[in-house]
């Protein structure tokens, strides 16, 4: 008997219609072709309005001088400097406030979501009130209203003082100003021994821990760091008798000169970053703790454990891992909320850059291009340490 | 009960020594506060006049000022005899929302679907104009909460259907290439500030178009404002279609529906109803981000907000407190009352909340 294979049918088109994958690669080419399609008509256009305005693509324009001076700069910066320092003047005024207002965020965001969760009534009704006054208001009016209503109608330099007059400290429309702190000669010493009071903590959590998985024995971390970050320096300053001297700025002809300042615009955008950023952390932390099953503090507690000891070792742990990723989306929003700073005059990224800059050249492709860059790998970066930080906490599963 | 009211305190207020120093300090804040701005808002507030009336006293709010441009503030520069037209559309606006969260609204899904379909058009013809004898209204003269509104809502409506769509795309194995794209789509706008998508808008698009098309400024501005809030609105969805169980797509296959048949009436229902909470929380977000608009020179609510106070005729100490503090107040009843909306949705439903 011959058993006869039925010969490999070309399968008719209209049936193939109705497979998946072949479906899949329909709608791939069809997508591609539109995609196609659309990067050739906006890239002909682009080239011909180009054309029409007479501009050429291209990143010379980048070495031209500026002619514009930045009301705050990290680094030196004169009018006659070119257009990419100006970039990195601008980048760097977004990471000072990005970076001092993750920081301060963070420190009252968890102290919101902890006191959402306190045992005091009042304490509880305050930190709920802060939170939804906070993260209901758009940022943008918070920032125009700390500006516009609060700092900008203080009274100015003029009006507080007289000729030659000196101030250490002073609050006024040209924003705060702090005298100038003069290292004198055996500076040194306090700030060396800062530096390493921080290693030496360091190396201190690490051997503590390794001490302590190996023999069980507790030993006082936090009151040690204290005592090598902050009793050691203060130890050294004093020993040395008080190595710096504070500059009070000095009321000229003009303006006062001299001291520290904080530009309103700064403070601003401070305030409003902070405010608001703090009001859902606060909710992120709150979330975060309240995660961690009550059963974890019982079980605890029934083992003999200190409350200190239980929080310390089995709630902030668990409840970090449910906070760090909400967390540290907040830390990107606020670092992208701070080019908000372009209603207030702030001059970072987007207001020097792709404001001025592009106002000025008129490149509209090249500088929003650079701007869109710079974010993106803010961003690309901040997930892939997150990314990082996941795996290494994540529970392991069957 | 007063034996009740002793122990609530005792518990709650004076449970610990430190904790009564807690709550002695946070009083002693509270008596700080709190009076004196009721003073400033409430008791010594002027409510009515003109500048005058306001300069006479900086001792309390100026509400007077609000009232004098209060038309301003709701329809910004709105030619005043259309102004009808605008009441028209925001009286349908507020009624289908009300009649759509009230849960004993019969045919809900008919006004839903009306709200989303017909009522859009029917706002582009009342508020531009040009047909039916209707006089033409630049999108330029529209401004105030208006504009807000308008902004919010196509955000809205266009980011929900556009989400789903990306959603989908970036969770579907089967077609790499749209899968990457949506990926690429998603990151690209969720990775830069909504400032420099409005830049774009602005600065670039422009370039794009042939050199004898035009479009709006504030078209171009509603168009990539959605498309930027998709891309969230996507990420919340896909939330939403992880957290379902991989039966229901089994399930969905096993009965023989197909795809598209499939998410819609498995998928999708159960992936939007456990995500209520963050959609919410993303409207809230786009509610509040319209504000941006002012930075390109559109005027929304803020916008006619900040550029009335530079008025020199209201130049009072008093004006720049009172203007932004009216505006923070609209900002927060609309976003607190949608957050409480959908706290209520979350509590009915037992869904979980998030953050």
């Amino acid at each position: 008997m011959t058993s006869t294979t039925p010969a490999a049918k070309p399968i008719p088109l209209s049936e193939r219609l109705y497979d998946p994958k072949f479906r899949g690669i329909i709608y791939q080419v069809v997508v591609l072709g539109l995609l196609v399609w659309a990067i050739f008509i906006i890239g002909s256009n682009t080239a011909a309005n180009l054309n029409r305005i007479g501009v050429t693509l291209g990143l010379g324009f980048l070495d031209n001088a500026a002619g514009i001076s930045v009301i705050q700069k990290l680094i030196d910066f004169e009018r006659s400097n070119s257009y990419l320092r100006l970039l990195l003047v601008s980048l760097l005024n977004t990471l000072l406030i990005a970076s001092t207002g993750i920081i301060c965020a963070t420190l009252l965001g968890f102290l919101v979501g902890v006191l959402r969760l306190s045992p005091n009534w009042l304490l509880r009704k305050v930190a709920g009130v802060y939170v939804e006054l906070f993260r209901n208001v758009p940022l943008l009016l918070q920032i125009i209203f700390w500006y516009s209503a609060v700092l900008k109608p203080l009274s100015g330099p003029r009006e507080l003082f007289e000729l030659g007059d000196s101030t250490y400290f002073s609050i006024n429309n040209r924003g705060i100003l702090i005298a100038d702190i003069i290292p004198l000669s055996g500076s040194f010493v306090p700030i060396a021994l800062l530096i390493l009071g921080v290693i030496g903590s360091f190396v201190l959590v690490k051997w503590a821990t390794r001490r302590k998985l190996q023999t069980g024995k507790d030993f006082p971390v936090s009151l040690s760091i204290v005592g090598l970050v902050v009793a050691l320096p203060l130890l050294g300053f004093l020993v040395t008798g008080i190595p710096f001297r504070l500059e009070p700025a000095v009321m000229g002809r003009f303006n006062l000169a001299g001291g520290i300042v904080l530009i309103p615009e700064f403070i601003a955008l401070f305030l409003a970053l902070v405010a608001y950023t703090a009001a859902f952390i606060g909710e992120i932390v709150r979330a975060g703790i309240q995660a961690v099953p009550k059963g974890q503090f019982e079980a605890a507690a029934a083992l003999g454990l200190r409350r200190k000891t239980i929080l310390a070792r089995i709630i902030i742990p668990q409840a970090m891992r449910v906070i760090i990723p909400p967390l540290t989306s907040q830390f990107l929003n606020l670092t992208k909320n701070s080019s908000l700073a372009a209603a207030v005059g702030y001059p970072e990224l987007v207001a020097v850059f792709a404001g001025t800059v592009l106002n000025q050249t008129g490149r509209a492709v090249e500088i929003m291009t650079i701007t869109l860059a710079i974010y993106l790998l803010l961003s690309l970066f901040t997930s892939f340490v997150l990314n990082q930080y996941n795996k290494r906490t994540q529970l392991v599963e069957r | 009960m007063l034996a009740n009211a002793n122990y609530w305190l005792k518990t709650n207020l004076f449970s610990t020594p430190l904790n009564s120093t807690f709550t002695g300090l946070t009083l002693a804040f509270l008596i700080l506060v709190v009076p004196g701005l009721l003073d400033f808002t409430l008791f010594s507030a002027v409510w009515s006049g003109g500048p005058d009336a306001c300069r006479a006293n900086t001792d309390g709010a100026c509400w007077a000022f609000i009232g004098a441009r209060f038309p301003q503030f709701v329809y910004g520069v709105y030619e005043a005899s259309e102004r009808w037209r605008v009441n028209i559309v925001l009286a349908i606006f507020f009624i289908g929302i009300a009649a759509l969260a009230y849960e004993g609204t019969p045919r809900r899904n008919l006004i839903a679907l009306g709200m989303l379909v017909v009522f859009p058009i029917f706002s582009v013809i009342m508020l531009s104009g040009g047909v039916f004898g209707l006089e033409v209204v630049t999108t330029t003269n529209w401004g105030g909460f208006l504009l807000t509104l308008v902004i919010a809502s196509f955000g809205i409506v266009v980011s929900l259907p556009l989400g789903c769509l990306l959603a989908f795309g970036r969770q579907s194995d089967n077609v790499p290439l749209i899968r990457t794209l949506c990926i690429i789509f998603i990151e690209f706008w969720r990775g830069v500030p909504l400032i420099t998508v409005l830049f774009m808008a602005s600065f670039m698009f422009p370039l794009f178009l042939p050199s004898d098309v035009t479009i709006d400024i504030l078209l171009r501005a509603m168009v990539f404002f959605a498309l930027f809030s998709s891309a969230y609105m996507a990420e919340v969805i896909r939330g939403g279609l992880q957290g379902l169980d991989k039966g229901q797509y089994e399930g969905g296959e096993s009965l023989g529906l197909r795809y598209w048949q499939s998410m819609r009436l498995i998928i999708l229902p159960q992936a939007l109803k456990i995500q209520i909470p963050a959609i919410v929380n993303t409207f809230i977000g786009l509610f509040k981000d319209t504000t941006l608009v002012l930075i390109i020179g559109l005027f929304d609510l803020l916008g006619t907000v900040h550029s009335s106070i530079a008025d020199p005729k209201w130049s009072i100490p008093t004006v720049p407190y009172s203007g932004y503090l009216f505006a923070a107040f609209v900002f927060f009843v609309f976003c607190y009352g949608m957050s409480l909306y959908s706290q209520f949705i979350e509590r009915k439903y037992g869904i979980k909340g998030h953050t």
